[in-house]
């Protein structure tokens, strides 16, 4: 049971985890995880992400699932927010393109342009289909 | 495994081939292998881009260069200046491509950046499996505002004052079935939230469910309380595990923060959720059948009066609202009726949010304010039909709705205007449609849908969605005469007056909405024949085209059921009566000889 005041202290504590504007203390790595992103393969992007920031012990960067982000075909999704940046979104990510992401967007503050969205007059160009002949 | 320092896209679609791609194609090979590149450089065909106008199109990762109007003779510079030199050739640029392509925030991208998301504010930004994510963002304090400074009819007050309009398609303002149900006086009263979420395509309820679950729980407390409910039962479709989990751990976090159960904040008010699953049946979205589902018996719907406002779960009052109607009331009391009503039209406020499905590019769901056009949704947030297609209909309300044409794209959302024009807003699902889709293959499909979905009770439903789907398959198998048309409208019209429930009273919607519309093409089905978009399988003829064709037999030896027969070097022909229209020949011709009409 949480009185008014409890839940009010949870409030001030928890609004600089989820903060998606500039004035963040600590980084946050968003994984899109529902039935859209599961479906495209978010698990194990989840699964490198959260390795790959044990592996390097890294401070302050909390690694959580969420909800649809709104554009399904584009997921698997990442999203970064590191303080004092904007949000970075990355889309149809993958086991290793994420891993990439940890290393250099993460660590050293490398926006990975290759993974980001490529917007043409209003189309997302980095999304498409392979042709065989 | 080979590593490639680079990927050369080309676009293989139909636009960008016919002004040239594979020539393109053929020249970087070329180009590649003749700097000694093949083991670094990847050429890769995609599909259409959707930019046909700057078509051909060559896309250089990992700089993202995009280069459009790209001419064959342009590739031996392309390939050694950028692939060589590493510098990108600025000439071939898309000149509004060079300094805004790279968009690096979901949020700045033109259409998302439209969006007012009020009931999915949350979603894609909290973790929903921690209440405390939900705290963060002002959760639960509507509840505490409500509960400790308004009373129940103050809360009613609000809603009314808001606008708020049911959002699982029926649009009844929420305000006022609350009122009624607070006014009834019982011992017990419950409320409910739908969770079903039955429409094919729809998937909006699904994602709040899975990306923000403590707005329900949040709402439904504040619709018991003013309501004087203490009971609320949530009914999802089995077929959504997730959201069933997420639920669950939504429910079993407030309850350990005293949020559900007794004495909620110390304020002596007692509220509990449970959960109830579906068991796949559209029908059990429907309010009376819903209620009947959860008290065990077989899920058929009950005539209204009484409606449940007024004698509802176990003959008790009962308010049932869509999820959401329910992610829309938190910030209705957070930050006021006056907030809410000031997004939207006259007569519909707020938002909707609507699930894109179909032959749109940007598949997802987008949020918008009432008022906007449709336009706008299927071009500017949906991204437009891919494969440089053309826009044929759009089908809101799922298979209680009707098509929407081009003549009224630019009718403004709101739920009178949509049916005045043989439509209706729905729970939301938006399948859009193309040149390729056959309108009244539509109307068969979704007939199909409901007459399996009729529960059985009414003779009108029962037996005329059956007697619809009958008619529409002897027209889609060419079988059709005139006479059936106007038998079909005259059955549809009978059938809308007199079903029990709303299956049954919309399921004929596709019919008379597509009959309006696109009776050019039932017109073509039944006189000629002919399935102008090319999907009735029994309207379409393959042939052997003489002049590609080189009498080389491979289509015969591919064809499962022996239709085709001629000599090597000679003559090939299909057996219109043998043929099952597979398709397997006009797969296998070498020479693209064999063609579908």
């Amino acid at each position: 049971m949480k009185s008014i005041q409890e839940l009010e202290a949870i409030r001030k504590k928890t609004i600089d985890n989820v903060n998606q504007r500039k004035d963040r203390t600590t980084t946050r790595i968003v994984v899109g995880m529902a039935t859209c992103g599961i479906a495209a393969g978010a698990r194990p992007v989840l699964l490198s992400i959260i390795d790959e920031v044990k592996k390097l012990g890294l401070p302050d960067v909390s690694v959580v699932q969420t909800g649809c982000i709104g554009v399904c075909r584009l997921e698997p999704i990442v999203e970064v927010i590191r303080p004092g940046e904007e949000k970075v979104t990355y889309i149809k990510m993958t086991a290793e393109k994420a891993k990439r992401i940890v290393d250099e967007h993460v660590v050293q503050g490398k926006i990975v342009d290759e993974y980001v969205m490529h917007v043409v007059d209003g189309k997302v160009v980095n999304d498409y289909t392979v042709q065989k002949d | 495994m080979e590593f490639y320092r680079s990927q050369v896209l080309v676009c293989g679609g139909t636009g960008c081939t016919s002004s040239g791609s594979k020539d393109i194609l053929a020249c970087l090979k070329t180009e590649v292998e003749k700097r000694g590149l093949e083991k670094e450089v990847e050429l890769i065909r995609t599909g259409c881009f959707g930019l046909c106008e700057l078509g051909p199109i060559v896309i250089v990762y990992p700089e993202g260069a995009f280069y459009s109007h790209v001419k064959p003779e342009d590739i031996p510079e392309l390939v050694e200046e950028h692939l060589l030199k590493g510098r990108i050739l600025k000439r071939l640029i898309y000149h509004d491509a060079i300094e805004d392509d790279k968009i690096k925030s979901l949020n700045k991208v033109g259409f998302y950046a439209k969006q007012e998301r009020i009931a999915l504010k949350n979603c894609g930004v909290i973790d929903p499996e921690n209440i405390d994510e939900y705290l963060a963002f002002d959760g639960y304090k509507a509840l505490e505002k409500a509960l400790t400074t308004m009373t129940p009819q103050d809360v009613i007050d609000e809603m009314k004052k808001s606008g708020l309009r049911g959002r699982g398609g029926g649009g009844f303002p929420t305000g006022l079935k609350w009122e009624f149900a607070a006014k009834q006086k019982n011992d017990q009263k419950y409320i409910i939230c739908n969770a079903d979420e039955g429409d094919p395509g729809a998937f909006m309820d699904r994602s709040v469910l899975e990306g923000d679950p403590h707005v329900v729980l949040e709402a439904m407390a504040i619709g018991g309380y003013a309501i004087g409910a203490n009971m609320g039962y949530i009914y999802v479709r089995a077929e959504y595990p997730i959201a069933v989990q997420r639920l669950e751990v939504a429910i079993k976090q407030a309850r350990e923060y005293g949020l559900l159960g007794e004495n909620i904040l110390e304020t002596g008010f007692n509220f509990d959720v449970e959960i109830r699953l579906g068991a796949g049946a559209f029908v059990c979205g429907e309010e009376t059948a819903l209620m009947q589902s959860i008290e065990g018996k077989r899920g058929m719907p009950t005539p209204k009066p009484p409606f449940p406002a007024v004698s509802g779960l176990w003959e008790k009052p009962t308010v049932i609202n869509n999820v959401e109607t329910y992610a829309n009331i938190p910030q209705i009391i957070a930050k006021g009726s006056e907030w809410f009503s000031s997004i939207g039209t006259e007569k519909s406020k707020g938002t909707k949010v609507f699930a894109l499905g179909g032959k749109i590019t940007n598949t997802g769901l987008v949020e918008i304010p009432m008022g906007t056009t449709l336009r706008e949704v299927i071009y500017e947030m949906g991204g437009g039909i891919p494969k440089g297609k053309k826009f044929k209909a759009v089908q809101t309300g799922g298979p209680s709705g009707g098509c929407i044409t081009t003549e009224n794209l630019d009718i403004s959302i709101e739920y009178d205007t949509l049916v005045s024009i043989g439509s209706m807003m729905g729970s939301g699902g938006m399948i859009v449609m193309d040149e390729d889709n056959c309108m009244v293959d539509v109307a068969r499909f979704f007939l199909d849908f409901t007459r399996d979905e009729s529960c059985g009770k009414c003779t009108p439903c029962r037996v005329g969605t059956k007697r619809l789907l009958e008619m529409l398959e002897k027209i889609t198998e060419g079988k059709g005469t005139l006479e059936d048309l106007d038998k079909l409208e005259h059955l549809a019209l009978e059938i809308k007056s007199s079903a029990l429930c709303g299956l049954g009273q919309t399921a004929p919607n596709p019919v008379l909405s597509t009959l309006k519309y696109f009776r050019d093409e039932y017109i073509a089905h039944v006189v000629d024949k002919k399935c102008p978009a090319g999907v009735c399988k029994a309207l379409l003829q393959y042939t052997i085209m003489d002049d590609p064709c080189k009498k080389c037999g491979i289509c015969a030896k591919t064809c499962p059921v022996g239709a085709i027969t001629g000599k090597v070097k000679e003559k090939f022909v299909i057996d219109q009566d043998k043929c099952v229209k597979c398709g397997a020949c006009m797969e296998k011709c070498p020479f693209k000889a064999i063609v579908k009409k």
